[in-house]
């Protein structure tokens, strides 16, 4: 059976910057798996502009970010290899991966697992009505536009306020679709301000916050929604019902990490997160399995999947060189006010950067991670919201014993 | 006259409140870095946007090649960039960086390309 | 206009059996299908069980071609090349009352002929399904599922190579009879078409096919039933299918495991009068997961995939009594017509022997001369995923497209998808490409392949963007491109 120090599964953003920075770590034995044409994952259809402000001091768009990374990947011939699925990962990390060459297994030191995610769909939400055409999640809609040459509709209609849905409304717009409105079920949007700004206000398309789709209509193609307003519990309310006739419906609500690989692997994962647990050194609780990018949780900025990745594969080169990592005993435990933190449990010994969201939008208050009621790390917000990834440094000298840290809203 | 505004600068996306009169900035609040004030005066007086879109290619293993603005052009000339945008063709191969209008409309801005699409 | 020995309006499950039974004759058939593919309503629209035979009354059609479906279903499978799998099913009870009632249910089961029915224990429902909730439950063993779409594309593709027409998005609007000359007119919406025999086997349709054929008077009303679909990763925790205590119409909100490891709700039954409304209303997907939950407790909204529902046409009296399937020849109102009214559950379980006794029927009226190339096999699409390694690389070896996976979540390969498209039916859909190789029908439900389908199926047809249809006649995927290529 062939073998690999690391195989890294997916090459999107997280798996080229993880491969890029073992390079840089004199791991060479490296192997990225990519079941598309090219490398690139979704940034090959985000055509917009906004990327690499963290990461490279500019803004660029998804394709010109990822062929940075693309770039330092083919100039120091790192191995990858496209159109080729990876159908299962064992936990013994034996790779198996499909393409027209054949089925070829790989005994691998370490997985390093940077799948993405996917969108979720009508049929997860469980939108009532009848199954028509015209019916396509933002992403779906983005891949035939960007990527393919098709216009998807023409009298838009989209559900949820996601960065990538807002995105794909000024998108339309621009190529001559008319976007009526955005309607969220949540009372707050959940992508970020700035893409409120840019892609409905600059274009006169109004957003309606705790309203959903109720019913969709029509037999073949779409011909309209009923829209109702919801109540504090998200609950329809009778008789705020209006019509909406439209061809198409867009829905951008929410993403869901893609751990089917992981599973099988063994991988145990958050229910939070949806992603893996992971640790300080973003190592699975499945020992020699690691996990970066929208794979272990959401990310809203590409930057900070990069810089995720760039971070994973530390210590993917101390495990792979030194064959073990320090045990992270030091779990983090969260209050009501925070959804998940990344990672779940540390070791106490070196930096962390702790990656977390709110579970609901918060004003002027401060994030404060705490050990046997001492604080030790925190944060003053002027406004959290869910949409946006909070990070707190986290330095070793401040962190004692082997006791929980305990994060919390105040 | 206090308005408020979404800073587009960058992913922080910080809510300003201005106190405006005449269309002249008095002082400003929300900004967390100092090119919120200056977004604050382009807007006041001149608002400007980048856009993305696409252009066709010909020959090319792909039929699109995206674009983007590499300045900001005024927000309401973005529909007219977007119609000169449509009436482009690219043979392949393109690279990230070529020019694929000039100046578009006298604006001052160019339009690029910013995928790689090798020919068919 | 095109002149056939015998047309067929409808090519569900139960016209399609029909058409591959008279296939083994020397005859010119054709299938009028208003849908733009086979089993696009009742038939593919339900639990995918295939029925024990216990639960009809003695004596009925119902009983007796449920039994013996059911019975030739496993030879059936083989020879056609789709999946049935003989799981057992189990119908749980907690109360005296549902013990006398189980006890009636195997009486009437056995003297209808279906064998394998006992009572079990706690004990033994729980080794059976681990997950179950009951205290006691009725096992027949020699229940099963298949998946429905799969089974009626068998059917209607062996009948196709046979040499049957399938003719599609052909809806009947008109049946007139020239009797000198003994033929019937069948009008439809693309063309009229004359034959010597009819077969109404149109389901839904039924009663207004049996009208135009100068059959009056039969009741059909619709029984809708909501069902949501779950992830593959509960099948695991559902061995068979489990169904409450039967009442005397209606089987109950039950759960039911499907041959691809998925798990299926439902169905709850309203009475309806509009058969093409598919709708599944909110409050109706709360109250199915609600009750099916007591019988097994492991549903999750996370494991929703999809939602659907189907219309079981119903023959019923003047009191709205539901009746036995109807499956006649009336000379003396229509001849050379066989008229099936009301084919509901267990239609699908009962559609090969319905297809013999529709051929035997006409036997009486005309000899048939058998037809010596009837070839009654048919090899369905290998499905890579099902496959061990060994196969795997064999079958990327002699066709790389097997080593090319286009849906990602039920790991179904090019080679799939190409054979699907190349259909013996000219089926073009999207919805007819995802039934035939089940891309398109995991958890993205076809985020990550629908692209590169539509793609193909534009490559390999040689039609444009904009004549993708989803699933019926103005179901358009695309209003056009974003640029026009030049």
């Amino acid at each position: 059976m062939e073998k690999r120090e690391v195989v890294i599964i997916g090459g999107g953003p997280a798996g080229l910057a993880a491969a890029v920075e073992l390079y840089k770590k004199g791991i060479q034995d490296v192997l990225i798996v990519e079941r598309e044409k090219s490398l690139g994952g979704i940034l090959r259809q985000c055509i917009h502009d906004g990327f690499g402000l963290t990461r490279f001091k500019t803004t660029l768009s998804g394709p010109e970010y990822a062929q940075r990374f693309i770039d330092e990947v083919q100039k120091a011939c790192i191995p990858y290899i496209t159109d080729a699925t990876v159908l299962h990962v064992s936990p013994d990390k034996v790779v198996t991966i499909a393409s027209a060459k054949g089925l070829v297994k790989i005994q691998a030191k370490a997985v390093i697992l940077t799948m993405g995610c996917r969108e979720r769909t009508r049929g997860a939400l469980g939108i009532p009505g009848e199954r028509p055409a015209g019916v396509f999640t933002a992403g779906v809609a983005q891949a035939y536009m960007n990527l393919y040459n098709r216009m998807v509709g023409k009298e838009v209609v989209i559900l949820g306020s996601g960065d990538i849905g807002m995105i794909m409304a000024r998108r339309l717009t621009l190529e001559g679709a008319h976007v009526q409105a955005v309607f969220e079920i949540q009372p707050i949007p959940s992508g970020l301000p700035r893409n409120i700004e840019q892609c409905l206000n600059d274009y006169g398309i109004p957003l309606y916050l705790s309203h959903t789709i109720t019913a969709i209509h029509g037999r073949e193609r779409v011909t309209g929604v009923t829209i109702s307003e919801v109540d504090a519990q998200m609950k329809p309310i009778p008789k705020t019902e209006k019509e909406y006739a439209c061809d198409t419906v867009i829905l951008s609500v929410g993403l869901i990490p893609e751990n089917e690989l992981s599973i099988d692997a063994g991988v145990p994962l958050d229910a939070r997160t949806r992603g893996a647990v992971v640790d300080e050194c973003f190592q699975t609780e499945k020992k020699g399995f690691f996990a970066a990018g929208n794979v272990l949780h959401v990310h809203d900025l590409v930057d900070f999947v990069s810089l995720e990745a760039e971070k994973l594969a530390e210590g993917v080169a101390e495990y792979v060189q030194g064959g073990r990592l320090p045990e992270c005993l030091i779990e983090l435990k969260t209050d009501r006010n925070i959804n998940h933190t990344v990672p779940q449990k540390i070791s106490g010994q070196r930096d962390v950067n702790v990656t977390m969201r709110v579970s609901r939008k918060i004003e002027n208050c401060t994030i404060v991670l705490r050990q046997g009621g001492e604080v030790i790390a925190k944060k003053a917000m002027k406004k959290a919201i869910p949409a946006e990834m909070i990070q707190i440094e986290l330095k070793k000298e401040a962190i004692r014993a082997e006791q929980e840290i305990e994060v919390s809203v105040e | 006259m206090i308005r408020e505004f979404t800073c587009i600068v960058c992913p922080n996306g910080c809510g300003i409140t201005a106190e405006v009169e005449n269309g002249e900035l008095l002082s400003l609040t929300g900004a967390i870095c100092k090119r919120g004030e200056a977004y604050v005066r382009q807007e006041l007086t001149d608002p400007r946007r980048t856009i993305s879109s696409s252009v066709a290619v010909r020959n090319g293993e792909l039929p699109l090649a995206s674009v983007r603005l590499d300045t900001a052009v005024p927000k309401d000339r973005i529909f007219d960039v977007m119609q000169e945008i449509g009436t482009v063709r690219l043979e392949a191969p393109v690279y990230i960086g070529d020019v694929a209008i000039e100046n578009v409309l006298g604006l001052g801005s160019n339009v690029i390309v910013t995928k790689n699409v090798e020919r068919k | 206009m095109g002149e056939f020995d015998i047309l067929i309006i409808g090519g569900g499950v139960v016209g399609s059996a029909i058409a591959r039974e008279l296939s083994r004759f020397k005859l010119k058939i054709g299938v009028l299908e208003k849908n733009l593919d086979v089993c696009y309503e009742t038939s593919g629209r339900n639990s995918g069980v295939v029925h024990g035979g216990f639960a009809y009354d003695t004596g009925s059609l119902k009983a007796r071609l449920c039994v013996e479906g059911n019975q030739g279903m496993g030879e059936l499978a083989k020879e056609l090349g789709f999946t049935f799998k003989r799981c057992g099913k189990v119908l749980v009870g907690k109360s005296r009352e549902d013990m006398e009632s189980l006890k009636r249910t195997i009486a009437q089961g056995e003297k209808n002929g279906a064998v394998g029915l006992r009572l079990i224990d706690k004990e033994e429902l729980h080794r059976l399904v681990p997950m179950a909730v009951g205290e006691f439950a009725m096992f027949s063993e020699n229940s099963g599922i298949v998946d429905p779409f799969i089974y009626t594309i068998a059917l209607a593709e062996n009948a196709a190579v046979n040499g049957v027409r399938y003719f599609f998005n052909h809806e009947v609007t008109a049946i007139t009879r020239e009797t000198e000359e003994n033929l019937w007119t069948v009008t439809t919406a693309r063309g009229s078409y004359r034959t010597r025999w009819v077969v109404n086997s149109a389901g839904l349709g039924c009663g207004v096919i049996a009208d135009m054929l100068g059959i009056k008077g039969y009741h059909v009303i619709g029984s809708k039933g909501d069902y949501i679909i779950l992830d593959r990763r509960t099948g695991g925790l559902l061995p068979m299918p489990v169904y409450p205590v039967p009442s005397n119409t209606y089987m109950g909100i039950h759960v039911t495991n499907t041959t691809d490891g998925n798990v299926i709700i439902g169905p709850n039954a309203e009475n309806v009068t509009d058969f093409t409304y598919y709708g599944v209303p909110q409050e109706n997907m709360d109250y199915l997961a609600g009750s099916a939950s007591e019988i097994w407790p492991c549903i999750k909204k996370a494991d929703y995939i999809r939602n659907y529902s189907g219309i079981l046409p119903k023959w019923v009296d003047e009191n709205g009594a539901i009746q036995d399937f109807r499956i006649e020849i009336r000379p003396e109102l229509a001849p050379n017509a066989v008229n099936l009214v009301g084919i509901e559950s267990p239609g699908l379980t009962a559609a090969v022997p319905i297809g013999r006794m529709v051929a035997g029927m006409i036997r009486e009226y005309e000899k048939l001369e058998e037809n010596p190339d009837f070839n009654p096999r048919r090899k369905g699409i290998t499905r890579f995923e099902e496959q061990d390694d060994e196969v795997k690389t064999r079958l990327i070896e002699e066709n790389p497209d097997y080593g090319e996976v286009i849906c990602r979540c039920e790991k179904v390969t090019k080679a799939e998808i190409l054979e699907a498209i190349r259909n013996p039916l000219g089926v073009h859909t999207m919805a007819g490409i995802k039934y035939r190789t089940r891309s398109m029908m995991g958890r993205c439900q076809g985020g990550y392949c629908q692209m590169r389908i539509a793609k193909m199926l534009e490559e390999e047809l040689g039609i444009p963007d904009t004549q993708i249809r989803y699933a019926r006649e103005n179901s358009w995927l695309f209003t056009g491109k974003v640029r026009e290529e030049a």
